[in-house]
Order: structure tokens, then C-alpha cells, then sequence
């Protein structure tokens, strides 16, 4: 389990993140949400210790991970997997080098073995056959699944998304979400990921935690989502009319707040 | 106070290249690929440019001394010397300050902004040690050989130039050979080692920290050929002084 205890990050004297407690359990889903600019990368990026918090801790299966020193650290990270929101694909390698750092850094099979693990994983991602090829080759969508097989290859135990399906279309996204919660499942992983899809809160969203000017605003499952007396969130997920009618078909209830005021 | 600043950071950036390789093989490769990088990638514009340095300074020497009782073999005495001791290092490491320096500083700063680097500190590699060390070390191994290359190759320049003006090869050759003094090598071999790392480093140093965007990354490539440029240079005379 992650632990995240009065979280306050700070730049300067701007404050973005004041003070969010929250876990997030193995095996499920977690998805952090909010507007664009409400600090969900800043808030991941003080989980995996890229960024230092101004104040508050975080603890990794019991052990606080924002005291310990980096080499320490170093020791937590190799089980970690992370997906960056601008993909941070190694340009001097092939997709198919990238995939397989992690493996020739970390781990004694031999070649064979890595291939097969590299495939098996760009398999999963939807991207057979394009190995041989460099990230300035191929397109956004295709450099975030890249960044999905590389995080995954090791298996790690705390995976980390930032937005991975920002920039796919709905099939590929749908395949991706389906990829995350399926290993996430499978491996108990703990699974935490920023997005502002609305069909990944809805189909995927085990636990949905909403951030909102610094602070947790609302947390919860998908289905909680619909049935929410929370205006903010009301007004952030069923955005436009469309969805507020599609919501009003589903639980066939008006919501208890009055939309958009 | 800005120097403290930068200074501190980069004794911190020395410090925490030292640790444990996650994977040697890794490690190795990448330290055979900036070799590679630095030297192969310089091996064309420093030999042009000694080549013809050793032939400019032939034909100065000669020019100049053509009217006095200078014997004639004294040219390839001048062009072995000055090329050992100051142009083979020092114009090299000027070279290298511009291409290496420029280069790597945008490698890495590239790597910076795109978070390249911060992908490998969470994979748990320490990017201190995966980047900055082969460069550094890359630098140090390759550099010194290059320069001795740039001397050989400033030397036969000098040979073919004095042949064009009407001295005789022999004569030539009897110069390189009159009052050899080796210690000239080993400041040479020093000068280069000092160099390679004040070159890498500085470069390290200014790519890894860029903050902000591509812009950015041009920036503090220049800052990287400035700096090392000047240090260079400074460090020149500091050998000088202290071996001579
Ligand atoms: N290194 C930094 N220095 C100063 N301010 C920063 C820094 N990183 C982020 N911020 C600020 O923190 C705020 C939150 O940024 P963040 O990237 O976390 O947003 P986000 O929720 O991930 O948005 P998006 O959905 O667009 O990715 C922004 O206002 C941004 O300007
Ligand atoms: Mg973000």
C-alpha cells in the first residue's frame, strides 16, 4: 500500500499541492484526476520522489519513503514502473533498445529471453513490429505506448501513469486502460494514474481521487461518481450535455446540486 | 555568490557520478560509445587543423629566419616544439571545447528537458553516474591520444611546408631530432588529461541542470563552449607555470 500523509508541495511561494492524504491499495486501479494545471503531475512526481514535497510524507508498504536517502531510494525504485506524460523515450535507442534498458540494466537473461519479454510487452501495447524504429520515427500516440512497455517490462510492483492515454484515440485508449487493469489485477500491482479521460474514470476508476486548487476535493469508486452531490465534481466529470444526459440515463436521477449553478 | 553556487553543484555532480554501476556491461558500452563520440567524431577537424597549423608554422619560421644564420634544420626543431608543448594541446582543446563541449551539453540538457534523465533515476540508475562518468572518462581516455595524433600530424605538416619552401627533408628531419627533451611529452599528456576533464565536465555540468525549454538548451550549450574555452586556456598557463 501507498501512504500519502498531508502532502504540501510549494514553488517558491506558489503553492500547488496543499496538503493531500490519501492511499492507494494493491491490486486496484487508482486514478488521480483533475483539471489541467491542478498538480497531478507534480503530485506523482512527489510520489516517486522527483520532487522533493515541501512538507508531509509518503510510505511505501509501510517504510516512509520521503526520509530515506537516495541510495535507499534507488533500492525502492527498481520496483517501480512510470510512465512520464511526455513519454521520456530514450532518443539515441530504438523502441525496441527502450523497452529492453530496463531489462539489460537490471536483470541476467540471456538476449533470447529479453526479446521475447520486450515483445511480449509491445504486443500488449498494440505495437507489433515496430522495434527497429526511433522515437523521432513514430507518432505521440505510439511513443506513450512505448513508455507503457517500458514501464511494465520488470513487472513492477508500484506502476506509475501520467496520462497515458492523452493524444490515442478511443479504441487504442480503451486497449490501454484494458492493459493497466488487467496487470494491475493480475499481479496485484498498486496502480496509480493521472488522467482527465472521462471514459477511464468511468470504466476503469476503482478509486478516484479528485484534486481541486491544492487539495483533495473528493475521492471514491466510478460508481459513487454518479450518484455525487459534489458539485465541483459533478460539473468537472459531466462536462458537457451530452454527458449529462447520458448520466441521467443511466441512474435515471437528476442530481441532487443544481448543474452549473 | 552565483559562483559558489554553480561550483558547489558541480563538486555535487562529481560526487554522485561514484557509485556502484547497476549493470558493468552497460556501463562499459556506453563508456565505448562516447569514446567513440569524442574521438572518431573529433579525429577529422583536429587532424585538418593541425595539419595545417604545423604548416603554417613552418613557413612563418622559415620566412622569418630565412635572412638570418639560422641553420635551416632548426624549423623542425621550432614546429616539433611548439606543436609538442602548445599548439597540439591547446589548439585541440580548443577544438574539442566547441565540438565536444556544444555536443554533450545538448545531449544532455536535451535529456533534461524531455525527462530522459529523471526516466533513469526512477528505473533506479544513477544518472550521474550512467551519463556524466563515460563522458568524463570517455574524455580523459580519448582525448591525450587524439593530441598526440594532432602533434604527429602538425609535425608533418611542417614537413611538407618546409619541402614546398626549399628545405631539405634531411635537414628537417635533423631538427626534429636536435635536443629532444621528453618531459615535453609528458606536459603534453598532462595538458590533454586537464583538459579532456575540464572540457567534460564543464559540459556535463551545463547540460545536466538545464531548466526550462529548447531555448534553454542552446544556452547553456554556449555556455558550455565559453566556459571550457576559457578554462582551457587558463589552465594552459597555470601548467605552464607550474611544469616549466
Ligand atoms: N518545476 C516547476 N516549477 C514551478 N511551477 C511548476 C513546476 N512544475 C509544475 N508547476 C506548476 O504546478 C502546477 C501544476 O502542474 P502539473 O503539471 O502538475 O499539472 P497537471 O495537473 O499535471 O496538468 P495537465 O493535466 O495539464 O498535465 C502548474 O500551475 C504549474 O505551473
Ligand atoms: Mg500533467
Amino acid at each position: 500500500m501507498i501512504e500519502v500523509k498531508d502532502l504540501k508541495k510549494s514553488f517558491e511561494d506558489k503553492a500547488i499541492l496543499k496538503g493531500i492524504s490519501t492511499y492507494f491499495e494493491p491490486g486496484k486501479t487508482n486514478l488521480v484526476i483533475g483539471t489541467s494545471g491542478s498538480g497531478k503531475t507534480v503530485f506523482v512526481k512527489c510520489l516517486v520522489g522527483l520532487l522533493q514535497p515541501t512538507s508531509g510524507s509518503v510510505f511505501y508498504d509501510g517504510i516512509e519513503f520521503t526520509a530515506l536517502s537516495n541510495r535507499e531510494k534507488k533500492q525502492i525504485r527498481t520496483k517501480i514502473g512510470m510512465l512520464f506524460q511526455g513519454s521520456a523515450l530514450f532518443d539515441s535507442m530504438t523502441v525496441e533498445e527502450n523497452v529492453m534498458f530496463p531489462l539489460n540494466m537490471f536483470t541476467n537473461l540471456t538476449a533470447k529471453e529479453k526479446l521475447n519479454r520486450v515483445n511480449f510487452c509491445l504486443e500488449r501495447v498494440n505495437l507489433v513490429g515496430a522495434n527497429k524504429k526511433f522515437p523521432g520515427e513514430i507518432s505521440g500516440g505510439m511513443m506513450k505506448r512505448v513508455g507503457i512497455a517500458r514501464a511494465i517490462v520488470l513487472n513492477p510492483k508500484y506502476l506509475f501513469c501520467d496520462e497515458p492515454n492523452s493524444g490515442l484515440d478511443p479504441q487504442t485508449s480503451l486497449r490501454i486502460d484494458d492493459l493497466l487493469s488487467d496487470i494491475t489485477h493480475e499481479y496485484q500491482m498498486i496502480t496509480i494514474i493521472n488522467t482527465h479521460d472521462m471514459n477511464s474514470v468511468m470504466g476503469m476508476g476503482e478509486k478516484v481521487v479528485f484534486l481541486h486548487q491544492g487539495y483533495k476535493e473528493w475521492e471514491g469508486s466510478s460508481q459513487e461518481i454518479l450518484h455525487t452531490d459534489n458539485e465541483l465534481l459533478y460539473n468537472f466529470i459531466f462536462a458537457s450535455e451530452f454527458l449529462k444526459q447520458l448520466r441521467k440515463g443511466i441512474t435515471n436521477s437528476t442530481p441532487l446540486i443544481k448543474p452549473d449553478k | 555568490m552565483k559562483f559558489f553556487y554553480h561550483f558547489g553543484r558541480y563538486v555535487l555532480m562529481m560526487r554522485d557520478m561514484f557509485s556502484i554501476p547497476e549493470n558493468y556491461r552497460m556501463y562499459s558500452k556506453e563508456l565505448f560509445r562516447q569514446m567513440n563520440g569524442i574521438g572518431i567524431g573529433s579525429l577529422i577537424i583536429v587532424g585538418v587543423i593541425s595539419l595545417f597549423v604545423g604548416a603554417v608554422t613552418a613557413l612563418q619560421f622559415s620566412y622569418q629566419l630565412g635572412s638570418t644564420f639560422f641553420p635551416e634544420y632548426m624549423i623542425g626543431f621550432i614546429v616539433r616544439d611548439t606543436m609538442i608543448i602548445e599548439l597540439a594541446p591547446t589548439l585541440s582543446g580548443l577544438v574539442l571545447a566547441g565540438k565536444v563541449g556544444s555536443n554533450v551539453a545538448g545531449e544532455l540538457g536535451t535529456m533534461r528537458i524531455s525527462e530522459q534523465i529523471d526516466a533513469l533515476e526512477i528505473m533506479g540508475v544513477n544518472p550521474q553516474g550512467y551519463l556524466v562518468m563515460p563522458k568524463i572518462l570517455g574524455a580523459i581516455f580519448i582525448v591525450p591520444p587524439l593530441i598526440v595524433l594532432s602533434a604527429m600530424l602538425g609535425i608533418f605538416g611542417g614537413y611538407l611546408a618546409a619541402e614546398n619552401y626549399g628545405i631539405s627533408p634531411a635537414n628537417y628531419q635533423k631538427g626534429l631530432l636536435y635536443l629532444f627533451d621528453p618531459f615535453n611529452v609528458v606536459i603534453m599528456t598532462v595538458k590533454s588529461v586537464i583538459f579532456a576533464f575540464l572540457i567534460a565536465s564543464v559540459a556535463c555540468y551545463q547540460g545536466f541542470f538545464v531548466k526550462g525549454g529548447a531555448l534553454d538548451i542552446g544556452k547553456a550549450s554556449t555556455r558550455a563552449v565559453v566556459f571550457s574555452s576559457i578554462l582551457v586556456i587558463f589552465f594552459d598557463y597555470i601548467v605552464a607555470l607550474v611544469m616549466t
